[in-house]
């Protein structure tokens, strides 16, 4: 899978993991900082990977989440164990959230997340199979291949 | 590229290489080369904390020296409220301007009263913005570079205010001239300041516009004379002392001042670099959308803890903090007409003239094929070094190592884990007997049984 014009990273996220939820967040701004990636679509990719990554802290069990990155498109891919989702149409809606109380205390539960997942995608997949887990894919493309 | 101007400067005179200050950098813009510290332009982002990391003095703050002011046919300073906080409570701004002058100034300004005027001004421009949220005061130097280099998709958040400093400087220099039939460049504007920072924001305004300052005097510098200088003044009315004093204005030397003075609801107020990290990593998350104002200082407390300041950090603090408290029980209100101050802001006498500009990092290669082989081979590096953190080689971290490497900043054996390399051409047999004892067998296991290896 690795060729030598594709960057990847996989980061582990454990629900309830609060002390560390937003790591993997941070550490692919950074990656895209470095290999200078227009902030426009930092901005983008960070707020997608920090939505997912919250969501498996507060709803699922354990997630892999991959970052690729190739010169014409950024790819992520989170992949989690956990109880799925049964109406994802209704889970798309903005507003639409099923956190508890104390998570609202938090700030979370906006129901905010997976549209804006959405809405900073140029791709936008998810698949659920309840009981099992959620898998969501988001493309982003890259479409100059110049850095700034 | 682009020069930046830095307010620091490492004397290699003084520098011994002790790498104190490469492990506190928090932007890891320090490498030291042949035994002696150098800092790297576009990294840094001029926080201060090298310098009192620094046990020989070696890193320099480039403040002005006091001779400065016989350049000038007037000069007035400008101290930072934060000099306020310097002194026992008994000693209010008052009579610290009168010390001031005693030392050589033709005159002393209160810059608490256009603090003042800019809190009102922040008022009324959080008021009318209509744009994404939170607004992020500029006070503070170190966090609009930070913002510069790490944050550019938050630079349309900072608000665009002159800071009162230059503003006073402007208004000083237009109206001394016409009082004394001097132009204005006769006149001297010198700010006495808590940290370094402030130094380039006057050579070097982050908008990049040109700075009404002629100068900045380290408070570290002019404490001990001050000191003196008020020794000889009267004991005036403690009560009339603190009537003359802007509540809004004294509030910016300490974090959490402008929003507790101005009774924001919906604010919040960080300080000391590593939070305000965590915070600014939540507002690009969009987590704050729902704060309107956001107060940030680089130094912990706010500037009452700038790394040019004398009295300790924590009493600094509590002075202005109690002066807050007097001020706000006596109902004391000596600030300037909010209606004036309306008027000003709508004729745009408190916008700044320029704008922040992003100044994002090089990346590895301006080609993204290439950067990513590069991020690649980075971490291929990253993953053969002991990460350990040892700075032997010269870089903070082995992490830093690694990049400076890819980008041909360094070489692979500067690490002392790679050093056998260097002697495996000239003598076999000593690269044998170097590898028996070789660090590198060593990076698995822990450090204390390689010391016991070694005394065998
Ligand atoms: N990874 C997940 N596993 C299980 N349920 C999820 C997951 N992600 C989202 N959900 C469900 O979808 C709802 C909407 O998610 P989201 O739009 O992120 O809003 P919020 O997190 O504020 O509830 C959540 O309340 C939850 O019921
Ligand atoms: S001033 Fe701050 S950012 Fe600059 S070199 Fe020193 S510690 Fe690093
Ligand atoms: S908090 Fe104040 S003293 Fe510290 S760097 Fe910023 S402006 Fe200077
Ligand atoms: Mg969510």
């Amino acid at each position: 899978m690795s060729n030598e014009n594709e960057l990847s990273h996989r980061f582990e996220i454990n629900g309830r993991d609060f002390s560390n939820a937003g790591r993997a967040s941070t550490s692919i701004k950074e990656i895209l900082q470095e290999i200078g990636i227009d902030s426009s679509i930092i901005v983008r990719a960070a707020i997608a990977s920090y939505e997912a990554e919250m969501n498996v802290v507060m709803y699922a069990r354990r997630a892999v989440l991959t970052l690729n990155v190739t010169p014409e498109k950024l790819h992520l891919k989170l992949e989690d164990e956990g109880p799925g989702i049964e109406n994802i149409d209704l889970a798309m809606k903005e507003g639409f959230s099923t956190a508890t109380d104390e998570m609202r205390e938090m700030g979370f539960g906006a129901g905010m997340g997976l549209p804006n997942i959405k809405k900073n995608a140029d791709e936008f997949e998810i698949s659920s199979t309840p009981g099992k887990g959620t898998t969501i894919k988001i493309t982003i493309s890259l479409d100059s291949t110049e850095n700034k | 590229m682009k020069e930046y101007f830095h307010s620091i400067r490492i004397d290699p005179e003084k520098c011994e290489g002790r790498m104190k200050c490469l492990r506190v950098c928090p932007t890891q813009a320090i490498r030291v080369r042949n035994a002696k510290a150098m800092i790297i332009a576009e990294k840094c982002i001029d926080c201060g904390e090298c310098i009192t990391a620094c046990p020989h003095g070696a890193i320099v703050p480039l403040t002005d020296p006091f001779g400065e002011l016989a350049k000038f046919r007037h000069t007035v300073a400008i101290p930072s409220p934060a000099l306020y906080a310097q002194f026992g409570r008994e000693i209010l701004p008052e009579k610290i301007l009168s010390g001031i002058k005693k030392l050589g100034f033709d005159d002393a300004f209160d810059l608490a009263l256009t603090c003042g005027e800019v809190s009102f001004a922040i008022q009324e421009y959080l008021r009318e913005y209509k744009g994404p949220k939170p607004l992020i005061s500029n006070a503070c130097p170190t966090v609009v570079r930070l913002i510069q280099v790490k944050y550019p998709e938050l630079i349309d958040q900072i608000i665009p205010i002159e800071l009162p400093r230059e503003l006073a400087a402007r208004e000083i220099k237009k109206k001394k001239s016409k009082q004394l039939k001097l132009k204005e460049k006769e006149i001297g504007t010198f700010y006495l300041t808590p940290c370094p920072v402030k130094m380039i924001s006057i050579k070097q305004p982050a908008e990049k516009g040109e700075s009404f300052l002629d100068g900045a005097i380290s408070i570290s510098d002019i404490y001990g004379p001050l000191l003196s200088a008020m020794e000889g003044i009267e004991k005036g009315s403690y009560r009339k002392a603190l009537e003359n004093i802007c509540i809004l204005g004294v509030g910016w030397a300490m974090v959490g001042g402008i929003c507790r003075t101005l009774r924001l609801k919906n604010s919040l107020a960080v300080s000391g670099l590593g939070e305000v990290i965590k915070v600014f990593d939540d507002i690009e998350r969009g987590k704050l959308r729902n704060i309107d104002f956001v107060e940030a200082y680089s130094c912990a407390q706010g500037c009452v803890g700038g790394s040019l300041t004398v009295e300790n950090v924590y009493i600094s603090y509590n002075k202005i903090l109690k002066l807050i408290e007097t001020l706000e029980f006596e109902q004391i209100k000596a600030c300037p007409d909010i209606r004036e101050v309306r008027k000003l802001y709508s004729q745009k006498y408190f916008f700044i003239k320029g704008k922040f500009e992003p100044r994002p990092l090089k990346p590895l290669d301006k080609d993204l094929a290439k950067a990513i082989k590069k991020r690649k081979e980075k971490e291929h590096i990253y993953e053969s070094l002991p990460k350990i953190d040892c700075g032997a080689c010269g870089a903070p971290t082995c992490l830093t190592f690694a990049e400076d490497v890819v980008k041909a900043e360094a070489e692979l054996i500067d690490c002392i884990f790679n050093l056998s390399q260097r002697f495996k051409e000239p003598s076999q047999g000593f690269s044998e007997l170097f590898n028996k004892y070789s660090f590198r067998s060593q990076t698995k296991s822990s450090p204390k049984k390689h010391a016991k290896k070694e005394k065998q």
